[in-house]
């Protein structure tokens, strides 16, 4: 792996990141595609979780109880492990980066389905009761009424649960996934003079990434209040 | 958590029962399906072997490592809550101060340590400070980053808390005379406390989570533990020890939770009525956005 020039020659602390910015973008590039991944996983599983736990179906209310207490007391690097280690196992091989999908999706749909169910809860009971004395079903009531405005109280804890996707996509580098902070253990090893440096670089990715984020959820909470 | 969950259906007739029961059994069968479907396949791969899963018997060096690991994530973990804690409250204090010179330093470190991955804020404790010429301990990195980070969200929850407070506490406060710190002392934060305690305990929950993320710098607790045990005795261990290391986990945080809301019903005993509903505290902390803040 070329990294860089030489550092001994005379470099700045600030050429080890000017130097390495391809591999810096490289990194940056992974960790927005884990996040992007993740994110469209864990909302779409996290939703139907949340629908089971308020769904009138006992054993997918226990079903959905269950995952989500499991899952949230267990710390995504253990879920790591059980998702790269142990799959294999049992015979189910991906690459590591798929494999990190898989486990950061399996650990946000929790926090995702938490999000929606407080949302749901949230939304005034007069507007289901009405919904219901029209005869909608259960699933019209949820599809029609409820999620629709479940949602736009759900944006602020929905944009904590992504962001916190966003930050815990660095775990990954422990699992073999060369995104940011992966690409940051490995300058700093290669760059020992410029450690520094190459930290605040990393740093700076990902609150690119984290401030990016949030733009986007004040511009929707601007356009939601107004539809409102 | 508390709140009424939201009726979306009628009291089902006789038909409707009908479809529920159905759906039940559907559901039941197919989570079935899928556990035993699971389960074949780790049986087929042997892993069901009761060599497998009586390591644990055979080996007791295997519990004392584990032991050990779970002690070094206790120890990390409450080192950093109470840092974290008393960071929390200064951060708090900071933000809300009327004096611009401590206001902005204290809301850009939140802002910055919030944003940030905690395992890079680790990596920088571990990696980048001793460059600076002050060298830590894996143990210190970890409490180090663990404390930046859960004291910047602390404070936020420590700052939804406070400004959920009745305005009419502190003008009080300061007809009596009370100086600001006073207030804050004596009026506010006790009140706050009480109503923020879980959004605090989901906090501390997180905490003790990210201790695992020790492993990528050394540290030797719990998961660490266990991986060096995989190592040691083989890949073919995997899933009973990874298996014991995540319930050694779900057991201590479902501990702390637990004794969170032992607390909390105790504390509401005491006082003799509900002002402290739970529900109350996560209502204000969600509309300030600052809670539940997942790890």
């Amino acid at each position: 792996m070329p990294s860089g020039r030489n550092p001994g020659q005379g470099s700045t602390a600030i050429d080890a990141v000017l130097d390495n910015l391809d591999i810096f973008a490289e990194g940056f590039r992974r960790t927005v595609a884990l996040s992007v991944l993740a994110a469209v996983a864990a909302l779409l599983v996290g939703t139907a979780l949340a629908a089971m736990r308020v769904s009138p179906v006992p054993p997918l209310r226990w079903f959905g109880t269950a995952y989500v207490q499991t899952v949230r007391n267990t710390p995504l690097t253990v879920m790591f492990f059980f998702v790269v280690f142990v799959l294999p196992q049992v015979g189910v091989v991906f690459s590591y980066f798929v494999f990190a999908v898989v486990a950061l999706s399996i650990y946000h749909a929790a926090l995702v389905c938490e999000a929606v169910r407080s949302g749901i809860n949230g939304v005034d009971v007069g507007q289901a009761e009405a919904a219901r004395a029209l005869g909608l079903t259960f699933s019209q009531n949820l599809r029609l009424i409820v999620l629709p405005q479940a949602f736009r109280n759900v944006l602020q804890p929905l944009g904590s649960v992504l962001s916190a996707l966003i930050r815990n996509t660095s775990i990954a580098a422990a699992f073999g996934v060369q995104e940011l902070t992966g690409v940051v253990q490995r300058l700093t090893t290669a760059n020992p003079d410029s450690v520094i440096a190459v930290l605040l670089g990393g740093m700076v990715g990902y609150l690119i990434l984290t401030l990016a984020l949030a733009g986007a959820l004040a511009l929707a909470e601007r356009r939601a209040v107004t539809i409102r | 958590m508390s709140s009424t969950p939201i009726v979306l259906a009628d009291p089902p007739g006789p038909r409707g029962r009908r479809r529920i029961l159905i759906a039940s059994f559907v559901a039941i069968l197919a989570l079935a399906g899928l556990v035993t479907l699971a389960a074949l396949r780790l049986a087929h791969r042997g892993q069901f072997d009761s060599e497998l899963w009586s390591v644990f018997v055979d080996h007791p060096d295997l519990r004392t490592l584990l032991w050990h690991g779970l002690l070094a994530t206790l120890r990390a973990a409450l080192t950093a809550m109470a840092f974290a804690v008393a960071v929390g409250i200064a951060l708090a204090v900071g933000r809300m101060s009327a004096r611009r010179v401590v206001r902005i330093p204290a809301t850009g470190l939140v802002e910055l340590f919030r944003s940030v991955p905690v395992l890079m804020l680790m990596l920088f404790a571990y990696l980048g400070l001793p460059a600076l010429g002050w060298k830590l301990s894996a143990f210190w990195a970890v409490v180090l980053g663990l404390t930046a980070y859960n004291g910047a969200v602390l404070s936020e929850i420590f700052r939804a808390g406070i400004g959920s407070i009745d305005r009419g506490q502190s003008e009080a406060a300061a007809a009596l005379g009370l100086r600001p710190g006073q207030t804050f002392r004596l009026v506010l934060f006790p009140q706050a406390v009480r109503r923020m305690s879980p959004a605090l305990v989901s906090q501390l929950v997180t905490l003790l989570k990210d201790t695992s993320l020790g492993f990528v710098i050394a540290y030797s607790e719990l998961l660490r533990s266990g991986r060096g045990a995989v190592e040691f005795l083989g890949s073919r261990y995997a899933v009973p020890v990874y298996t014991a290391v995540a319930v050694l986990y779900i057991a201590t945080n479902g501990a702390l939770s637990f004794l969170a809301h032992w607390l909390e019903g105790r504390q509401n005993r005491r006082l003799g009525n509900g002002r402290a509903a739970p529900g109350a505290a996560e209502a204000t902390a969600a509309e300030t956005g600052t809670a539940p803040t997942p790890p």
